[in-house]
């Protein structure tokens, strides 16, 4: 029997995939595709979504509906959320070898916050703990595309999201449309720094997903690989 | 003591790190003075001690301490006990609460000229943290978004004297305050002793970095107070 490496010192053998874009974009349709496929082919999968955790909803739910948010605490307690769901579930899969796929990551902090105002350099070190994803697929829409995704319909708009803290417009719609304006601003930012694997956000669904599927399969191991190259041929 | 004081000059609300960047340029014409130590070293006391005394010379004052705020409530003391929350968890949750106090309660108080006396500030949340093994680096520059304090003293005891003190006034010892949550020792004097030791360690470290005063505060109520009202004094009316 082999000695025990020190546990430390063991390499991270999970594979990290995070999908990024404004709502709308069709990220997460993208990844539940994703999830899927990985699934079908007995990869370990585990997904994960921004602002869900539910320890962290339930001690915020009360507290939340009184007080109002500043930009600080907005950004705090969206890091208390990643925190928990990073310590209690990202860290310790990726340890065990799975796939974690993440419906927004660091970068949605880095975009959002900032654009509310706080220093760019403060959030990144908050989440400076956080590790580098394998792959980062940012969906690039118009900003009109996109917000007409979501307001088809007339949708209720909550304050937060539809940036309405930010006294951009007194119209909630109007305010929403320059909100996500901004946030695509600041992922074009960033995307040559993080290395974001641009995804073309209005081409059809099954393309978009064949595309991604390509670059994850060079993150699959060997056995996983060739079945599911043949079944992206065969497609 | 004449019966007329000038009231404090206005400056620049100043920051550790980055600080707020939507507040930075705000004057403020209050001043932040910190009572920091553990449980037990006299730190109520001393700021009500000091409270009277300075609204006796007419200031306003105003006190805050780490109680939960609005924002987060006493819904993490349960999920404490029913889920464990992760290090960095906790500590970000005691940074959101923080910030709230801070951007709610205390800027504002220093912006109407309020001498605003903090009963602890960040340095317990961040000592906390790091003897539970959260990187100090990262901590430090988490904080780094809160107002830096015109005086911070951090009152010093002995643990085998903070000890007996805990032990009248409770009747006993805090869970987590004699770091019973570490495993450090099946005795609880002996885990005690050793987690207010780790804790004075990075409080000593902090001394520098973030200026803080200690004070020995193994000496009699009366003795602590002369040595902080006459240091508060010299800060506000002398400039030193």
């Amino acid at each position: 029997m082999s000695r025990r490496a020190p546990l430390s010192k063991e390499r991270q053998r999970g594979r990290l995939i995070v999908v990024e874009g404004i709502d709308g974009s069709g990220k997460s349709t993208q990844l539940h595709l994703l999830d899927q496929w990985l699934r079908h082919l007995g990869v370990r999968v585990f997904s994960t979504e921004w602002n869900s955790s539910d320890v962290v909803k339930e001690i915020t739910s009360k507290g939340k509906k009184k007080a109002l948010l500043t930009p600080t605490t907005f950004s705090l307690l969206h890091a208390t959320d990643f925190a928990d769901r990073y310590e209690r579930n990202i860290a310790p899969l990726l340890r065990a070898g799975y796939f974690v796929l993440a419906d927004r990551y660091i970068y949605t902090a880095f975009a959002r916050d900032v654009v509310r105002g706080c220093s760019p350099r403060w959030v990144r070190r908050v989440y400076g703990f956080a590790a580098k994803p394998d792959a980062a697929f940012y969906f690039h829409v118009p900003v009109e595309v996109a917000v007409k995704r979501i307001l088809t319909g007339r949708p209720k708009l909550k304050y937060y999201e539809a940036g309405m803290d930010l006294n951009l417009a007194n119209d909630e719609y109007e305010s929403y449309r320059i909100f996500q304006g901004r946030i695509i601003e600041e992922y074009k930012r960033m995307a040559a720094t993080e290395g974001f694997r641009i995804m073309d956000g209005t081409l059809d669904i099954e393309h978009q997903q064949s595309l991604m599927r390509k670059q994850v399969l060079e993150m699959l191991p060997p056995s996983v690989a060739v079945l599911a190259s043949k079944e992206l041929v065969a497609q | 003591m004449s019966l007329y004081r000038k009231a404090l000059g206005a400056r620049p609300l100043t920051f550790y790190g980055d600080g707020i960047q939507y507040l930075k340029g705000r004057e403020i014409k209050g001043r932040l003075i910190v009572i920091e130590g553990p449980d037990g070293s006299g730190r109520s006391t001393q700021v009500d001690l000091i409270t009277a005394k300075l609204e006796s010379e007419g200031h306003a004052v105003t006190t805050t301490g780490l109680k939960r705020s609005e924002l987060i409530g006493a819904g993490i003391l349960q999920a404490k006990q029913r889920l464990p929350l992760g290090k960095k968890t906790l500590t970000l949750f005691y940074a959101a609460d923080f910030a709230d106090q801070l951007e709610h309660k205390i800027i504002p108080a220093l912006e109407a000229g309020y001498i605003v006396l903090a009963d602890r500030y960040i340095y317990t949340l961040i000592a906390r943290s790091t003897v539970r093994g959260t990187s100090r680096k990262w901590s430090n520059e988490l904080f780094g978004f809160t107002v830096k304090p015109d005086l911070v003293f951090y009152l010093d005891v002995d643990p085998a004297e903070l000890f007996h003190r805990v032990f009248q006034k409770y009747a006993g010892l805090d869970y987590y305050e004699s770091g019973a949550d570490l495993g450090l020792s099946d005795d609880l004097y002996d885990s005690f002793v050793i987690y207010q030791r780790m804790m004075a360690r990075e409080f000593k470290r902090m001394e520098k970095g973030y200026g803080l005063v200690p004070i020995d505060a193994n000496r009699t109520i009366a003795e602590v107070n002369a040595d902080l009202q006459g240091r508060i004094e010299r800060y506000l009316h002398e400039g030193k």
